[in-house]
């Protein structure tokens, strides 16, 4: 019998000169609105990122996703209790809040030449990216979304159905042997 | 004989000897070697064959310029047809053979093609080939393609990986010579982001050939302090073996890094596409030598002068005992100066120049080399090798004064700036009468997206040729602030244009003098185009294929140009160039594909059920990028009967399906409704909440676009369920609405398609199946036909639709996507007792054809419109407007005669052909058979036990009973009767209980 819970790739981990392993279960909200979400999110104890910014901390993070949108980020068990809260909170403002923990799968990359294994999927300038900064941008031919949590680490997310490539993707071009040394 | 001098060589390591094999010989050379370079040392000077007349060609040149030394690298996995034996980094184990030879290279019998030059002339294919048609597909063609052409592509699959990259900086130096490392140490000292490449292996370009002195120092002793310097530097990339490809658009430039050609099987990428976005490009890409016209300048043994002084000074390789310079400027001296310092023969040095005077025709003579002006060559001896030089007055008809014997001859015909990275964008060129070159226009650079200069040019490639000149251009183009460094070269006088020797050569010469000798194209053939009125340099190339070959025209094309002029009695900047396109020299293909190849040529969509169906022998059906079961065959079954069993077990049963690439977009906000009622043609805004509506979508133009059932949530949400292939594409094509035509409007449009699977569960005992599960009400009266309903079943959070696709009693469950494994599993389980199967898209697709459901893309293909579909009820004629309806209100869409939905019964219940025509009385304007409608689905009806098939006919529903002809590619005919498309359960009893 599998699992109750399965993600897309079951923590799948590969070790290059770049690890890449998937994460376990993410909370994740898409919370759509035009007006203030500033205390909407103040009331989740969550801030407000700038524009293509990550805010929060560890299992708790706020995404700007565009103007209107952002992607908020927390522990599974929280998602329905911080929907209800959300809905609650923007009664009466035009708003979309949906659950979306399943609709993507989540990579975790380390190793100290991430930017660099980054940058050949990616057309981004990872010379410049600093944590805290939010990509929404591509990895070879799916879309994705990155940031980086330190210089050595960086998560990146895709649509379920195509982790398996962005997954294989990550293994092929952290393979030894290919180090550029582009960050070096 | 080509050979190796016992001493010097500043590019090899002598102690480190590697062996390598040509045409089978087992040769040996050394590390810092090219196999050009390897090849010479151990005297082989003839390397392959022309692409005409297979005449027996050495290399010309010592860089990416050869257009002669081009061999086949490497075997199986690894072949690679034309490579440059000159840029080739030799490798110990190095395999390579020679082209476009048999039965050898010394002896090839093509070579007759030579002999019957003169009924080769430019065009000849062109003329002779006209008539008859069918003699030029199976006589000419398959003659010619034998008997020209180079190397054979390779019949292995690729055995190495390659990657690509994306990298940014402020400014890109393409170029490691001495203007570009001045460019590169320049804006490196302003605090820019700075990328260096380099094409060669090493840095420095070929000033350490030419010598002088920078800053008091050798070249040499430069060059490498500016290296290290710029290896200090954290804001500087260098790269080597990465040739700068091409400039383009908002300075976006491709570069291709060759890792590991000369490291083959070493486990690192072969090779490796820089994706550069540059904010400016400073192209210090040097000049090109050009060659010098005389008959017979094509023999094995006739080089460049540079390139003699290169393999001289770089890998200590004499081309010969005895050389002859042949020239138009006083930097050929420098290799005949070189030449006798190495202690080798320089018998005379032929300036074409009625004067000598620079320095370094000063100092050949005071070192008593032979000079004679106003002398050039009238004719080569020898064959596959050169044996001497006829000399000829320049300014004659070619008569021989004297014949001199040699084993080689060093030719300068001036320079060319290395023009291409200015010029790919849109950089003008201004013809320099003085330096006789094209050389970039700084009034007319290419210009970025904010109207500045994207491209400068700097060193060699902006025409100044001079040591202090490179420095200081590299300096000052890089915004260099203080003192460039100075460069000490002797002065060198001017050079004359000479564009055939001797200048009143009759055509018994003319026809020898190569231009492009990859192409066999010479001075006769760019004459003849010329007064055949070939007179736009465009034309005149293509009719020759002059500078068409793999070295693009690097050698050719000035001197094409010239001697077009002439022939034109035009200027040569009226003539003009040719256009310059990347790449610079060829990329391989595999870089350009980078990682997508094997399970990275195309990201696969993945159900979160695609491991279950792959482990259970799952035949796949591509929908867009979803891999969806297009049926499960047990033991020997063939796809076809494991779709009839699929079938029946639906039927007779109950089937689950995998429906998680259905479409499902969330769309919410006060104005949904208004919104949806202008997306779908009938009415969305009154539906129900807990209730379920099918929708149809059309374009501007009213044709329909995308179907599915439309779910009403809440008051002010609702869920639209779209083709599986139409998720990405319809959630765009709301977004576009929401935000170009109606922004004011109050509505999120959000794509969930990957937030649930879905499972569909059909069949008179699906509601059996469901109820082993437990948790929720699932009865008609709790939830009827299109109805919906959240809760649990078996501890799952699911919403059930009731909506069928097959006719069955159905339910569809949209699960949370981490929780459909699990589910799905349950269902299995429980559902073996009830006769429940699996089934794929192929048992779908007779079910829905049997019921006369459409499938977008098949029943329509962009032409058809909701009345074609006998689904006028879903076009609402109520509302205002909605996306098409001024579009069906065309007259051609509302005409009596289209092609309408009908089922289609053979007569002998075959199976009718996908895509069958029916045929009508006549022939059409084209002489073609008329035609009255189509097949658009046609399968095996297992339930029916005989061929079903939905189509579109002329008056079809006006037409039941009428039997139409269907001709097949065999010749045959099958007969089928217009009947309604619904063929099983009319009244929809079997769904609705």
């Amino acid at each position: 019998m599998s699992d109750p819970v399965s993600t897309a790739l079951a923590g799948a981990r590969h070790v290059g000169y770049v690890t890449i392993e998937e994460a376990g279960p993410v909370g994740m909200i898409t919370l759509r609105c035009r007006a203030d979400v500033a205390p909407a999110l103040a009331a989740l104890n969550l801030p407000v990122p700038g524009q293509r910014r990550i805010v929060g901390a560890g299992a708790r993070r706020v995404a700007w996703m565009s103007p209107d949108e952002w992607l908020i980020l927390l522990p599974p068990a929280d998602v329905a209790r911080a929907t209800a809260a959300l809905t609650a909170a923007l009664a009466g403002q035009p708003h979309l809040c949906a659950d979306v923990s399943d609709a993507r799968a989540v990579l975790h990359l380390h190793g100290p030449r991430v930017r660099e294994v980054l940058a050949k999927a990616c057309p981004v300038d990872l010379g410049r990216m600093t944590p805290g900064e939010m990509r929404r941008s591509r990895a070879g031919q799916i879309a994705a979304a990155f940031w980086l949590e330190d210089d050595r680490t960086a998560t990146v997310l895709c649509y379920r159905s195509v982790a398996r490539y962005a997954f294989d993707l990550f293994a092929m071009l952290a393979r030894p042997g290919s180090e550029v040394g582009l960050f070096d | 004989m080509s050979t190796r001098l016992a001493r010097g060589g500043r590019l090899i390591d002598r102690s480190a000897p590697l062996d390598f094999t040509f045409d089978g010989a087992k040769l040996r050379g050394y590390e810092g070697d090219t196999l050009a370079s390897a090849l010479l040392a151990n005297g082989r000077m003839l390397m392959g064959r022309s692409f005409k007349y297979h005449r027996p060609r050495g290399p010309v040149a010592s860089g990416v310029e050869e257009p002669n030394a081009l061999v086949n690298l490497g075997l199986g996995a690894r072949s690679e047809p034309n490579v440059r034996a000159t840029t080739t980094e030799l490798f110990d184990g190095l395999t390579a053979t020679s082209q476009n030879r048999w039965p050898s290279l010394a002896f090839d019998l093509g070579a007759v093609n030579g002999a019957m030059s003169r009924l080769l002339p430019a065009g000849f294919y062109y003329k002779t080939f006209m008539f008859p048609r069918q003699f030029w597909k199976h006589l000419f063609e398959p003659v010619i393609r034998h008997s020209a052409g180079l190397g054979r592509p390779p019949r292995d699959r690729d055995a190495d990986r390659y990657e690509q990259i994306h990298a940014f900086c402020d400014v890109l130096v393409a170029g490691g010579g001495v203007a570009g490392l001045s460019a590169a140490l320049a804006a490196a000292r302003r605090g820019l982001r700075v990328m260096l490449l380099e094409q060669g292996a090493g840095w420095g370009g070929r000033a350490p050939v030419d010598g002088g002195t920078i800053d008091g120092e050798p070249v040499e002793t430069w060059i490498r302090n500016a290296v290290q310097a710029l290896e200090s530097l954290e804001n500087v990339t260098m790269r080597v073996r990465c040739m700068v490809a091409g400039v383009h658009d908002h300075g976006y430039v491709l570069a291709e890094e060759r890792i590991a050609d000369h490291t083959p099987g070493d486990g690192r990428p072969r090779r490796r596409l820089w994706r550069i976005r540059a904010g400016r490009v400073i192209a210090a890409t040097g000049a090109l030598e050009r060659p010098l016209a005389f008959a017979g300048n094509d023999r094995p043994g006739v080089l460049l002068a540079s390139a003699v002084r290169d393999y001289l000074v770089n890998w200590a390789v004499s081309p010969g005992d005895r050389t002859v310079v042949v020239t138009n400027t006083d930097d050929a001296y420098r290799t005949a100066i070189a030449l006798h310092e190495a202690g080798l023969s320089v018998p005379v040095v032929l300036d074409l120049r009625e004067r000598a005077d620079g320095a370094l025709p000063q100092q050949a003579r005071a070192l008593g080399l032979r000079i004679e002006t106003g002398k050039g060559i009238a004719g080569v001896l020898g064959r596959n090798r050169v044996t001497g030089v006829q000399i000829c007055l320049q300014a004659g008809e070619g008569a021989v004064l004297e014949t001199v014997d040699c084993d080689a001859v060093a030719m300068s015909g001036g320079w060319s700036p290395v023009v291409h990275l200015w010029s790919h964008c849109g950089g003008k060129l201004l013809w320099d009468e003085a330096a006789t070159m094209f050389r970039p226009d700084p009034a007319r650079p290419p210009t970025g997206a904010d109207g500045a200069p994207m491209v400068a040019c700097a060193g060699a490639a902006s025409g100044a040729l001079g040591l202090a000149e490179c420095l200081a251009g590299g300096h000052a183009s890089a915004g260099g602030t203080g003192p460039a460094p100075v460069g000490v070269t002797p002065d060198e006088a001017a050079t004359e244009p000479v564009w055939i020797m001797p200048q009143g050569a009759p055509v018994a010469l003319r026809d020898k003098m190569w231009l492009d000798f990859q192409n066999d194209v010479k001075v006769s053939d760019i004459q003849l185009a010329a007064r055949e009125g070939f007179t736009s340099v465009e034309h005149a190339k293509r009719y020759t294929t002059l500078g068409m070959a793999t070295d693009q025209g690097k050698m050719s094309n000035i001197n094409g140009i010239a001697v077009l002029s002439q022939a034109l009695d035009e200027a040569i900047p009226q003539v003009g160039t040719t256009t310059f396109r990347p790449p610079y020299t060829p990329v391989t293909f595999g870089a350009l594909a980078g990682e997508a190849r094997d399970g990275l040529f195309q990201p696969l969509r993945r159900t979160p059920l695609h491991d279950w169906h792959e482990a259970h022998g799952a035949v796949w059906e591509p929908v867009g990028l979803w891999r969806r079961p297009h049926a499960y065959p047990l033991g020997g079954e063939t796809t076809e009967q494991a779709i009839r069993r699929e079938v029946l077990a639906v039927r007779q049963a109950v089937g689950m399906l995998d429906a998680s690439t259905l479409g499902k977009i969330l769309v919410q906000g006060p104005d949904a409704g208004r919104f949806l009622d202008m997306m779908y043609s009938n009415v969305m805004s009154g539906l129900p909440i807990g209730r379920c509506r099918y929708g149809l979508m059309l374009n501007e133009q009213g044709f329909v676009m995308d179907d599915g059932v439309v779910a009403r949530l809440s008051e002010d949400s609702w869920l639209c369920h779209t083709t599986s292939g139409g998720s990405d594409r319809i959630h765009a094509w709301m977004e576009d609405w929401l935000q170009c035509e109606w922004p004011e409007w109050q509505v999120f449009a959000l794509n969930l398609t990957e937030q649930f699977g879905q499972i569909t569960i059909a069949g008179p005992r699906a509601r059996d199946l469901l109820e082993t599960l437990g948790g929720m009400d699932l009865s008609s009266g709790a939830l009827p036909c299109m109805a919906w309903a959240e809760g649990e079943l078996a501890g799952v959070p699911v919403r059930v639709y009731r909506i069928s696709f097959t006719g069955e009693l159905s339910f569809e469950l949209a699960v949370p996507a981490n929780r459909v494994r699990a589910l799905w599993d349950r269902l299995v389980a429980e559902g073996a007792a009830l006769g429940a199967q699996p089934h794929g898209t192929g048992a779908l697709h007779v079910l829905r054809a049997e019921k006369g459901f459409i499938i977008v893309g098949d029943e329509t293909d962009g032409t058809v419109t909701p009345h074609d579909l006998n689904m006028g009820w879903a076009v609402s004629r109520k509302k205002a407007d909605f996306i098409g309806k001024r579009g069906l209100e065309r007259v051609a869409l509302s005409a009596a005669d289209r092609w309408r939905l009908v089922g289609l019964e053979t007569l002998d219940g075959a199976v009718l052909p996908e895509g069958a025509y029916a045929v009508a009385d006549g022939l059409n304007a084209n002489g073609q058979r008329n035609t009255q409608g189509r097949v658009t689905s046609t399968y095996y009806s297992p339930t029916l036990k005989r061929g079903i098939a939905l189509g579109l006919v002329r008056h079809g529903p006006e037409r039941l009973g009428e039997v139409l002809e269907f001709p097949t590619t065999e010749g045959t005919r099958i007969r089928a009767r217009i009947v309604d498309p619904v063929v099983y359960d009319k009244e929809g009893a079997r769904q609705n209980v």
